[in-house]
């Protein structure tokens, strides 16, 4: 088996004159939790949407169980297990919950058609099983714009669960959500790890990655700062560290 | 290219197990393919899930009751159906697509010009195909190169539309306003601003089959716009292209991260533009045996009005095509009606005028209701 079940080597991106990422170097091992953590605008969601095929790497490459890919999509990287739950969500919020779900994989034959009522089926098991949830509100007809936070989180968490993925990116996913909720999805990152499967956890709250993350990897200014293994340093030291890579731009 | 398959049974326990640990309220569920989900017919639901071509429909049966009373003898006799499906189909063909483009959150204002630059293609194919003879059979031949010319120019000049509109990454309506212009120039040129006559086209199966009348009552043109209508509602609501086109419309950052091709969809929706409008032009020539090269700038208005009443929402994500139906249906009667009712002429205007904004301004609150 490969040592990683993603790596990024040399990676640099830049918006125009902008340099968002500068020669990052970064690993994923398999049924790893990695915490990505860092300021805003250290680069962690451009990092993000490189992985998940969004942006192409200015220069660089990634590797995908030791294979180079190049010219890497959104549905190319859905193929190679990558999903995603963005901070953004990605909802479309006029239309029903089914069309959430399945949106850009609607199921559909060979001509395609689309195939409405496997669609609703499933959604349907997914929202009594999965997400527990019983607002009768909320129903795989129902338009997914009048949902609440938590609500629309636990749908593009299951959208990302639900498709055979082993890679699953959550970028600031607890944004916006009460204390409550925000515990209840710490428990969903761990039981990736015990489903067998990798993440990239993304959070503003370093408290929440450093309870499940195997490893934290330190953003600055495009640049990787640092990384630890959670084992290694307690949450104190770490917290003392960020602060002093936010002051410095490194932890020397 | 087929999904991925719905996850396999031993991942469902593994979900199920994931479950129960992170969700108190999750019980334990058997493994087994999802539960077929059929609610039981809500009524309540029903109106409010289609809120809005119920209220369009009610404002089309309400007009006609209107009619009906105040003009008995016109609106209980066939004729005037006749006149209204003979005139009406000219421009709902192409308020059909342009809901596909308003419903993806663009706007297309070079149909009327795509209308006759197919025309301008087609008596181009059909006079340099004079050398297949002047048999009957052969202008059959020749009118219908000319046909596939007309449509294929109306594509070709939508696919032009949708490559600037994506690729530079310009509004489209910015877009389609200079297209606009561009076509109708062209047109102008290429024919110097001449009329002719389309006489030879009489002759051919193509007339009879595209504007004749069955039983001397139902117009071709109507039979066309039905089955128009059916095939774009079926791309719409049961086809993948559809659901881009409202997802791309919704929200095109969603679309675009979840994996959307939304240019690709865009571009083809500008395409369907381009190809029933070059039609609905071939239709409206064929009518008058006529080519005259301001021909469609006269539906500009009455199409994208036929769009919005119909209760598509400017902002994308939301339309139907059985509201642009009825609503083109209202356009297209309320001129003969006027008249037929005992009102003058000069009230036509102030009556479109009042029923579209009304119509909007429903539209508005009961999409406002509906969420």
């Amino acid at each position: 088996m490969e040592e990683y079940r993603l790596e990024l080597r040399n990676v640099s991106k830049s918006f125009g004159e902008v340099k968002a990422l500068e020669d990052i170097n970064f690993q994923l091992g398999w049924n790893e939790i990695v915490g990505l953590l860092g300021d805003n605008g250290a680069g962690k969601s451009t990092l993000i949407k490189i992985i998940t095929g969004y942006h192409q790497p200015t220069s660089g490459g990634l590797y995908f169980n030791g294979q180079k890919v190049d010219h890497l999509t959104v549905p190319r990287a859905r193929e190679l297990g990558v999903e995603t739950v963005y901070q953004e969500r990605a909802l479309a919020e006029l239309q029903t919950l089914w069309r959430n779900i399945f949106l850009g994989r609607e199921l559909c034959n060979s001509m395609g058609f689309l195939d409405i009522q496997r669609m609703r089926d499933e959604t349907n098991r997914l929202m009594t099983e999965s997400m527990g949830f019983t607002s009768t509100a909320v129903s795989p007809d129902s338009r997914v714009g009048k949902y609440s936070g938590g609500e629309k989180q636990g749908v593009a968490i299951v959208r990302a669960l639900f498709f055979e993925a082993d890679i699953i990116v959550l970028d600031e996913p607890t944004m916006g959500l009460s204390l409550k909720e925000a515990a209840k999805l710490v428990n969903f990152v761990k039981g990736i790890k015990q489903a067998g499967k990798s993440a990239i956890f993304i959070d503003h709250n370093i408290f929440h990655v450093y309870d499940v993350a195997d490893r934290v990897v330190v953003l600055d200014r495009g640049k990787v700062a640092g990384e630890f293994l959670t084992k290694e340093i307690g949450l104190n030291e770490l917290m003392e560290k960020m602060v002093h890579v936010a002051e410095t731009g490194s932890f020397e | 290219m087929l999904p991925k398959p719905v996850v396999s049974s031993s991942e469902y326990k593994r979900m199920d197990t994931m479950n129960s640990q992170t969700n108190e309220t999750a019980t334990a569920v058997e493994p087994a393919a999802a539960q077929p989900y059929n609610p039981p017919f809500n009524l309540r639901k029903y109106v409010r899930a289609n809120s809005s071509q119920l209220g369009i429909l009610g404002v089309f049966l309400g007009l006609w009751l209107i009619f009906i009373i105040s003009a008995p003898d016109t609106f209980l006799s066939p004729r005037i159906y006749t006149a209204f499906m003979t005139s009406t189909p000219f421009f709902a063909i192409m308020a059909i697509p342009l809901t596909v483009i308003v419903i993806a959150k663009e706007m297309d204002l070079s149909f009327p010009s795509i209308m006759a630059m197919g025309m301008v293609a087609f008596s181009f194919v059909y006079n340099q195909t004079a050398f297949i003879g002047g048999t009957t059979a052969s202008t059959t031949v020749r009118v219908g190169l000319a046909i596939l010319a007309a449509l294929l120019t109306g594509i070709i000049i939508g696919w032009i539309n949708g490559l600037i509109i994506v690729k530079v990454g310009i509004p489209s309506l910015v877009v389609t306003i200079g297209t606009q212009f561009f076509w109708r120039g062209a047109v102008l040129v290429l024919t110097s601003g001449a009329n002719f006559t389309l006489d030879y086209i009489r002759g051919t199966i193509f007339h009879p089959m595209l504007v004749g009348k069955i039983g001397g009552f139902l117009p071709m043109q109507m039979v066309w716009l039905v089955i128009i209508t059916i095939l774009v509602w079926l791309l719409l609501n049961r086809h993948r292209f559809g659901a881009h086109i409202y997802l791309t419309g919704d929200n095109i950052n969603s679309a675009e991260l979840m994996g959307v091709n939304t240019g690709r969809t865009r571009m083809q929706a500008f395409m369907l533009v381009g190809l029933l409008s070059a039609f609905a032009g071939i239709i409206s020539c064929f009518y008058v045996a006529y080519f005259y090269p301001n021909m469609g700038s006269g539906y500009l208005l009455n199409t994208l009005a036929s769009v919005f009443l119909g209760g598509t929402s400017v902002f994308g994500g939301t339309g139907t095509v059985l509201g642009t139906f009825l609503g083109a249906f209202i356009i297209g009667s309320i001129d003969a009606a006027t008249v037929a009712v005992g009102l003058t002429g000069f009230l036509t205007q102030l009556i479109y005028g009042f029923i579209i904004v009304l119509s909007v301004i429903m539209h508005t609150y009961l999409r406002k209701r509906g969420e």
